[in-house]
């Protein structure tokens, strides 16, 4: 048995591992990444439109600040979010695209003078200020005040990637691609490591290390429709129920983009729309006002995507070989603007659909439809990103619920998060590998390491008549159909109990190449009842929750119930040998809420039921803003009495903006 | 369209090979499927790998063209993937080659990370500067269009088809390749950082560096980024060879 001892342990290469490793290795920790693939391949790349932080440097951006990058991100959670966290978060954020952008990463700036722009589908002019020249630039995304996301072009999380992957090798981190981590090593409650295959030789290694911490990403492959690269199946949150102790939260809580090309799924990022792009039906007609007059296009990901396949389901879709879709068209941005700004989303429609977005008409019309795209729930963690059962075992980016997005992600709060966690979350995990020693004896090592090596050998002789590619098509196909965008009771007890099936097939399989190594199938052969675990999380919790939160929509429970369900959704997975997981709830406590359960400004009104401490709770808030108000408070002194909140290193230290007085 | 209507019969045949195998020895695998509208490489190999070979290695990311994992020799050509559609190729005949250059894992997966690593260890592929940064206060200045140049270089996303394509990679094993001199490119325009000329001709002023480019440009002709790598090249070494 081979075992790599070292400080810290990262299991996931993209943005939020590689930044969490940076902050481990600095503070003078050794330090493994663990990942899938070349950590510059990470799905983190894919992200394209930007990153929010409120800097408030350009003119549609002005006057922007922490509070309402808050109200926003809490708004759009539709009050599911942890609204401690989603302060750390929306208080780090402008300091992580400032670290960024020292770090190399080369953000658009603003220009000086006026430039042209489209705005609800009508040009406009604005004037940037000669003193605002050369800072850091926003556009406009969904569901926020300000235009806040920061961007590179439309390469945003490529840039992101490549400026922390290098500051990584700067600083030596040990970055090992082409290895799974296949299960967690655990004594007593306290996670020590992983047991880990080699992708290349297919050999079992142990890592020991004083702290874990599991950034893999999201589940999106475990659906049919996804924009999730093909590594994002979820087996860092699989590995971490697996233990029978560490729990996943709020799986439930599944986000559809609202356009992805048909029928390839690739993303066409939201700064389309963000940047005045429209959406159109069968007859050219620009339907998003019919339905949300105020916020039209931009309402939030979830109010649009529902939005589109309600105008569908109207007889109003655009009929194709894979089903009904709606158009996108961002034509009307101008060539000039598309060439510069949306060059990867133009190469993707000239090269998926031979279609050219900057033709005018419908000539350049994408054909879109909304499809899986993020998943808000994981690895529940508190807000210093430690498991709150397994000790050791952290997790940040969107493997865990550290819970800034609640049960809606507003559109660039996601890369956001990664570097963000990466800082938090990395700064906390480094701090308890300092203060903690690896006591765990390499007989449990090899335990763990036995037991994988067996599960393998039992794997390969298998001698069923069951293929493991179909088992993991159907799973896709039950997610897609049962439990997407709209759910009901009887659908989603179908998908649970389908599910159940699938899973106890898994054993029915024979993989026909007996290799250890380079054996496609085999990978399959014990990554899809992981997967299959993922998703019975997801169907179970979406069955058992009877209301309708952010991208949890239910057609028999169309109300948020704020009565019944201002809570969290906790999975555990206790016996192996279970074919589902349990399910329990932990309340969220409005009493010590910032913002209090409210309208969201979008979507239907009249959709609440309300729980009482709202109104208690917000008349406390009234009272004590105006009396603070009242003594000449500040805003930074007004919200720390609301809901005090703590940032490791000098994070807490006040964002410095242009706007200051 | 009708779903009775059939797409033609193509033809993929692909290198086979497992080098960590004492028995496997390299050879083509022909793979017949019915072309669906709008195939890919993608679709077609997980096609072939879920219904026809289970053995069959690959590498796939993003399936968009934008992490840069599945570069392979198409037909004699270094592409990626999953952005060739097989309705491009009009015989109906796909010969799928894994990339020279780099260490074959299988089939037609390599281990362009490895090289990678390398090459971005070998040019320092960070920013150097010394200056401390106060990151609660407001950002360095950077011309926008400055800003845009760096992003322009910042594009290659290490698929490494240039290395693939690269004539002089065939001759210098040791060559750092356009990919690693794009790299050099990219931090000489980025204000970040502090390296002079000097600096850069210690890393790659010799002719596995920036004197090894024979211009033939094929790496150019071949960059799914549309990167301009010779244009660059010849840049830096008219730069660097003032130094001499």
């Amino acid at each position: 048995m081979k075992v790599n001892y070292c400080d810290a342990l990262v299991i996931g290469g993209g943005l939020a591992g590689l930044r969490a490793a940076v902050a481990a290795q600095k503070k003078g920790l050794s330090t493994i990444v663990l990942s899938l693939v070349p950590v510059k391949r990470s799905h983190s790349a894919a992200a394209q439109g930007g990153m929010q932080a409120s800097l408030g440097n350009s003119k549609m951006s002005d006057g922007d600040n922490e509070d309402l990058h808050f109200a926003d991100t809490v708004k759009g959670s539709d009050w599911g979010c942890d609204q401690e966290v989603a302060r750390m978060f929306v208080h780090t954020a402008p300091k992580a695209i400032r670290e960024l952008a020292a770090w190399g990463v080369p953000w658009s700036r603003v220009k000086a003078g006026t430039r042209d722009a489209v705005i609800n589908a009508k040009k406009t002019t604005i004037t940037e200020d000669e003193d605002r020249h050369g800072l850091i630039t926003s556009r406009d995304f969904g569901g926020t005040k300000k235009w806040r996301t920061c961007y590179t072009a439309d390469a945003t999380g490529h840039t992101m990637l490549f400026g922390v992957a290098n500051e990584a090798l700067k600083h030596d981190v040990d970055i090992r691609d082409r290895k799974e981590a296949i299960r967690l090593i655990h004594e007593d409650g306290r996670c020590y490591g992983a047991v880990v295959r080699d992708l290349i030789t297919g050999e079992l290694e142990a890592y020991v290390a004083k702290g874990t911490c599991i950034a893999t990403g999201g589940y999106g492959r475990v659906f049919k429709q996804t924009t999730n690269a093909v590594i994002c199946e979820g087996i860092g949150a699989a590995i971490a129920i697996e233990t029978g102790i560490a729990t996943l939260s709020n799986m439930e809580a599944v986000q559809f983009h609202p356009t992805p090309i048909v029928p390839s799924g690739i993303l066409l990022t939201e700064g389309c729309r963000g940047d005045g792009g429209i959406l159109r039906d069968v007859d050219g007609h620009r339907f998003m006002p019919d339905y949300e007059p105020e916020k039209k296009e931009l309402a939030s990901r979830d109010v649009v995507s529902r939005r589109m396949i309600e105008h569908i389901r109207n007889g109003k879709g655009v009929p194709s070989p894979y089903g009904f879709h709606v158009w996108l068209d961002i034509s009307i941005l101008g060539r000039e603007h598309i060439e510069r700004n949306l060059r990867d989303v133009q190469e993707i429609c000239q090269i998926f659909n031979g279609i050219d977005p900057a033709d005018e008409g419908p000539k350049g019309w994408a054909p879109v439809l909304p499809m899986q795209h993020y998943s808000m729930g994981g690895i529940r963690t508190k807000p210093t990103g430690e498991s709150t059962r397994l000790k050791g075992l952290f997790a940040c980016g969107e493997a865990a619920c550290w819970d800034m997005h609640g049960f809606n992600r507003l559109g660039g709060n996601s890369v956001s998060e990664t570097v963000v966690a990466g800082m938090i979350i990395g700064n906390y995990f480094a701090d308890f590998c300092l203060e903690n020693d690896v006591t765990i004896p390499t007989a449990t090592i090899q335990k763990f390491v036995d037991a994988e090596d067996a599960y393998l050998d039992e794997i390969l002789s298998y001698n069923g008549s069951e293929s493991i590619f179909k088992i993991k098509n159907r799973m896709k196909e039950i997610m897609h159909d049962k439990v997407g965008i709209f759910r009901d009771g009887p659908h989603l007890e179908e998908a649970v109990e389908e599910l159940k099936e699938l899973l106890v097939k898994t054993k029915q399989i024979t993989v026909k190449s007996k290799e250890r190594a380079g054996n496609p199938e085999l990978e399959e052969a014990y990554r899809v009842p992981k997967m299959l675990k993922v998703a019975l999380c997801v169907a179970k919790g979406a069955r058992d929750r009877t209301e309708s939160r952010g991208a949890h929509s239910r057609e028999d429970y169309t109300k948020r119930d704020d009565a019944n369900w201002l809570n969290r959704t906790l999975c555990t997975w206790p016996n192996p040998t279970d074919l589902e997981p349990t399910i329990e709830y932990a309340p969220l406590d409005i009493m010590k809420m910032e913002m209090p359960p409210a309208f969201r400004g979008y979507g239907a009104k009249g959709m609440i039921i309300e729980h009482p401490d709202s109104a208690i709770r917000q008349a406390e808030v009234d009272e004590l803003r105006e009396k603070m108000e009242a003594d000449g408070k500040d805003r930074h002194e007004i919200q720390d009495a609301l809901m005090h909140f703590d940032l490791p290193m000098n994070y807490k230290e006040r964002n410095e903006r242009a706007g200051d007085k | 369209m009708s779903n009775e209507q059939k797409g033609r019969e193509i033809t993929i045949s692909v290198l086979k090979f497992n080098p960590r195998s004492k028995v496997s020895k390299p050879h083509f695998v022909d793979y017949k499927l019915e072309e669906t509208p709008g195939m890919t490489l993608f679709i077609a190999l997980n096609y072939i790998r879920e219904n026809l070979d289970p053995d069959l290695s690959f590498d796939f990311v993003c399936r968009a063209g934008i992490c840069g994992s599945c570069g392979m020799v198409i037909n004699g050509k270094p592409a990626l993937a999953c952005r060739t559609l097989t309705s491009s190729y009009p015989e109906g005949k796909l010969k799928l080659m894994p990339m020279p250059a780099f260490e074959l894992i299988k089939d037609l997966s390599v281990n362009t990370g490895k090289w990678m690593d390398k090459m971005s260890k070998r040019v320092e592929s960070w920013i150097h500067s010394n200056k401390e940064v106060d990151i609660s206060k407001m950002e360095e200045r950077i011309d926008p269009d400055v800003a845009n140049d760096t992003f322009e270089l910042d594009r290659c996303i290490e698929c490494g088809i240039c290395v693939a394509s690269c004539g002089t990679m065939l001759m210098r094993p040791d060559f750092v390749g356009p990919v690693g001199l794009n790299r050099v490119a990219r931090f000489e325009v980025d204000p970040h950082d502090n390296r002079t000329s000097e600096d850069f001709y210690e890393l790659v002023g010799d002719d596995d560096g920036i004197f090894g480019c024979m211009s033939l440009m094929a790496c150019e002709d071949h960059c799914p980024k549309h990167l301009p790598l010779q244009n660059k090249i010849a840049y830096l070494r008219r730069k660097l060879v003032s130094l001499r």
